[in-house]
């Protein structure tokens, strides 16, 4: 059947990324050390809250209520997470269009999560050429203990990524021991399993796979370069020369020597493509398995500095710039990115920030519709629904207005308490002299006014009160 | 399978190795490795089934699984235990899941408390509302109506202010429990049917119909004295005895003659002469049989609520 995979499929051609050190490579330790930190630890973090769970940041479904610090979303509150990732969505653009594909090389946790690996096999296999002995050794006791070790800690770190994500829907330490008890809840399991199972797919077994095939924010990021745009370039005029790359012999030791026979500053040592987590010669031009990791500079920029020739045969750059070209970063696109970005973090910031500590809506009762009373008068009734949103208990009066001579009734809820970070629906009827020439449906006003805490303010919704025709 | 390649648009194909006609071929594009054996997963999956849950008919009978049963408890209070199966699941649910756990809790703090503690209590009050909307769904909407007004002549409206039996939450909970028996004797062959018009129009009177203002005075007559009665359960305003559950006749409601959708005054007294004329024999049932305790202290907080109460 070998035979038709090579028809059907690409065989995945085995990449053995080579270490590098580097300026990029230390940055990108620094955001690997940051964002791990960040997810890992952050289920763990506590925060004083007088109503609510402890932890900083916890999703609670089953109650509807997310967490965020200092913030509590209610499930009204749901389209905050559209605006954040409206705002996401932007920011990509708005980067992408000015320095390509940051986001792929240095934060995507894809990237990161292969990292990991790659660190894990090297530490237990070896650097690139013992990794690709060992592959092609026969299988021994040697062997079989390095792949297998290899396999477990990569299960492991995937099993820890799995179990941190579920933490998040939970409170962490009493998740922790529950699920190590076995009395966590099915989801705890069924999460932690398919999130181990996907991170010791994407990032031990399928890597770069994912970025080339899977991944559509990989393919839609390279329609929004231009020749602007930063892109991790070989400088192809320095590199080649007249007559191309050559290896370093013992006639092309010397610049000057290389420069009289035309031959380029590239010694073609193939560091570059040995450190490449994708497996593709940056020498060929830009193409879309590029990550932008920038690993290939590092490489040659260690290469040049050992032959003290200058870094920068492989750099950042832009189409124009490597053409001689004046670059430029605001351009007409990066500039309506920036405004819509920038809008769109005004509106969710304002949204947030004007959180109201009340929230009130009026549903109308709709079997009956209305009611006729003994002494002629007409009754609607409304269920209120009421949320506190803040961490004090309110004290809540119901009052309406927009309807001349008409009578309120909330049954003895005349003033009733609203527990913090709680809901409740009130019903309340209300009478109305039928005697009044307006038939039909008539707009007013429920108004419910919290007692003893006057910066709350008074909050009021529109209802609708249906007065039937007449019937005589 | 014996293998053969054939070139087709510079690509080689394998074929499956037969050849008819001396240069027929077939090409031979087998499913991607991943998806057979996701194939041969479900097939595994489908056995581990049948092994562990009901699947095969057998006769009469099916195979029932092994390992797998569910112990809940039955509708006599014994503990059952069964194969697998999702009726059975859903009582157990019922009865052990984290929401009826939540309802149960709810249920017991609302039959632990007084009227006067429940109507006072916004909490209760929500429940109350959301669990017996329930209850009165299965239980009494059949005659009542989903939303409670009843149907004129036949079933009380239980959404308006006026309570034939009373409105009090101790009222009403007695009407759920014993049940009630409306009635009212027919007179059209103590009365004549001239006196049924002039009864009709006074009863019409009572709550500020224009009528014949003879015919009332004639037959009110009949109303406050022994000739009709009336007023022995009607009192003699009109106003009607609790007790007896008899209508209140001065107010804007009719709960019996269907005066409100009549269009004309001919019509309207019409149909209250034909109340008098045929009596009113209406009965509710009691509940207190069928329903616990705690579902009739529901109910009752519930249509206490409907219209506002007393």
């Amino acid at each position: 059947m070998e035979a038709d995979s090579e028809v059907l499929y690409q065989t995945r051609i085995p990449v053995y990324p080579r270490s590098v050190k580097g300026r990029f490579r230390n940055i990108k330790w620094a955001i690997l050390v940051f964002a791990y930190s960040v997810y890992f630890l952050l289920p763990w973090l506590r925060w004083e809250r007088q109503v609510g769970p402890d932890q900083a940041v916890l999703f609670d479904i089953a109650d509807r209520k997310f967490y965020l610090f200092g913030l509590v979303a209610h499930a009204q509150d749901l389209f905050w997470l559209t605006g954040f990732l409206l705002v996401a969505a932007l920011l990509l653009f708005f980067v992408t269009g000015i320095a390509g594909r940051v986001f792929c090389g240095y934060f995507c946790f894809q990237t990161l999560w292969t990292d990991l690996y790659m660190l894990i096999e090297r530490r237990v296999q070896g650097d690139r050429v013992a990794r690709i002995r060992l592959d092609k050794a026969p299988w021994s006791a040697s062997k079989v203990l390095r792949k297998g070790l290899t396999h477990v800690l990569w299960l492991l770190a995937a099993f820890w990524t799995g179990l941190t994500f579920t933490l998040y829907w939970a409170d962490a330490p009493q998740l922790i021991v529950k699920w190590f008890t076995g009395s966590a809840p099915f989801a705890a399991y069924a999460t932690t399993l398919f999130l181990t199972a996907t991170t010791y797919v994407m990032a031990g077994l399928a890597r770069e796979q994912v970025c080339t095939y899977m991944c559509p924010y990989a393919r839609f990021q390279s329609v929004m370069f231009d020749a602007d745009t930063r892109i991790v370039a070989y400088d192809v005029a320095r590199g080649e020369g007249a007559a191309g790359r050559h290896k370093v012999t013992r006639d092309l030791k010397q610049r000057e020597q290389r420069r009289q026979q035309g031959v380029g500053d590239c010694i073609d040592c193939g560091y570059c493509v040995q450190v490449c987590p994708t497996g593709i010669d940056i020498r060929d031009g830009l193409q879309v398995q590029c990550i932008s990791c920038a690993l290939c500079i590092d490489a040659c920029d260690n290469i040049m500095d050992s032959l003290g020739w200058g870094r920068g045969l492989i750099r950042y750059t832009s189409e124009k710039q490597a053409r001689g070209e004046h670059s430029r970063i605001w351009k007409p696109r990066t500039i309506a990115y920036g405004l819509v970005l920038v809008a769109a973090i005004a509106g969710l910031v304002w949204s947030v920030s004007s959180q109201a500590p009340l929230e009130l809506s009026v549903v109308q009762v709709r079997q009956p519709l209305f009611v006729r009373l003994s002494d002629g008068r007409v009754q609607n009734s409304y269920e209120l629904h009421l949320e506190n949103k803040t961490d004090e208990p309110m004290q809540l009066v119901v009052m309406m207005r927009g309807l001349p001579g008409a009578e309120l009734d909330v049954g003895k809820l005349t003033s009733f308490e609203l527990p913090p970070q709680r809901s409740l629906r009130v019903l309340a009827r209300v009478r109305w002299d039928s005697t009044h020439k307006v038939k039909g449906s008539r707009s007013f006003e429920f108004d419910v006014i919290p007692q003893y805490r006057q910066e709350l303010g008074m909050i009021s919704a529109p209802a609708t009160f249906y007065m039937p025709g007449s019937e005589h | 399978m014996s293998e053969t390649k054939a070139k087709t648009q510079g690509q080689v194909v394998q074929t499956t190795g037969h050849a008819w006609d001396g240069d027929l071929q077939e090409f031979n594009n087998p499913l991607p490795t991943w998806w057979l054996w996701a194939f041969y997963a479900t097939v595994v999956f489908a056995v581990v089934y049948w092994i562990f849950y009901p699947a095969w008919p057998v006769g009469g009978t099916f195979t029932k699984g092994v390992m797998n049963t569910i112990t809940f408890t039955d509708s006599d209070g014994s503990q059952k235990t069964t194969h697998w199966n999702t009726r059975s699941l859903l009582l157990k649910e019922l009865q052990e899941g984290k929401h009826a756990a939540r309802s149960r809790e709810y249920t017991e703090k609302v039959a632990g408390a007084s009227y006067q503690e429940i109507l006072a209590d916004p909490e209760m009050m929500e429940f109350t509302r959301s669990m017996a909307k329930g209850v009165f769904g299965d239980n009494c909407a059949a005659c009542h109506g989903a939303g409670g007004t009843g149907v004129v002549g036949l079933f009380p409206n239980l959404a308006d202010d006026a309570w034939l039996w009373g409105g009090s939450v101790e009222e009403i909970e007695t009407t759920l429990r014993e049940g009630r028996y409306g009635f009212m004797p027919a007179f059209k062959s103590a009365l004549t049917d001239r006196q049924l018009d002039d009864v009709a129009s006074y009863v019409l009177s009572l709550s500020g119909e224009a009528v014949d203002a003879d015919a009332a005075t004639r037959g009110e007559k009949i109303f406050q004295t022994s000739e009709g009665g009336c007023y022995y359960c009607h009192t003699s305003s009109g106003t009607g005895l609790k007790s007896q559950g008899a209508a209140n006749l001065t107010d804007q409601i009719w709960t019996v003659a269907d005066v409100s959708g009549a269009a004309t005054p001919e019509d309207r007294k019409a149909a209250v002469k034909r109340v008098i004329s045929n009596g009113v024999d209406r009965r509710m049932p009691a509940w207190s049989e069928r329903l616990s305790d705690a579902q009739i202290k529901l109910l009752t907080v519930y249509v206490h609520e409907l219209g506002g109460g007393q």
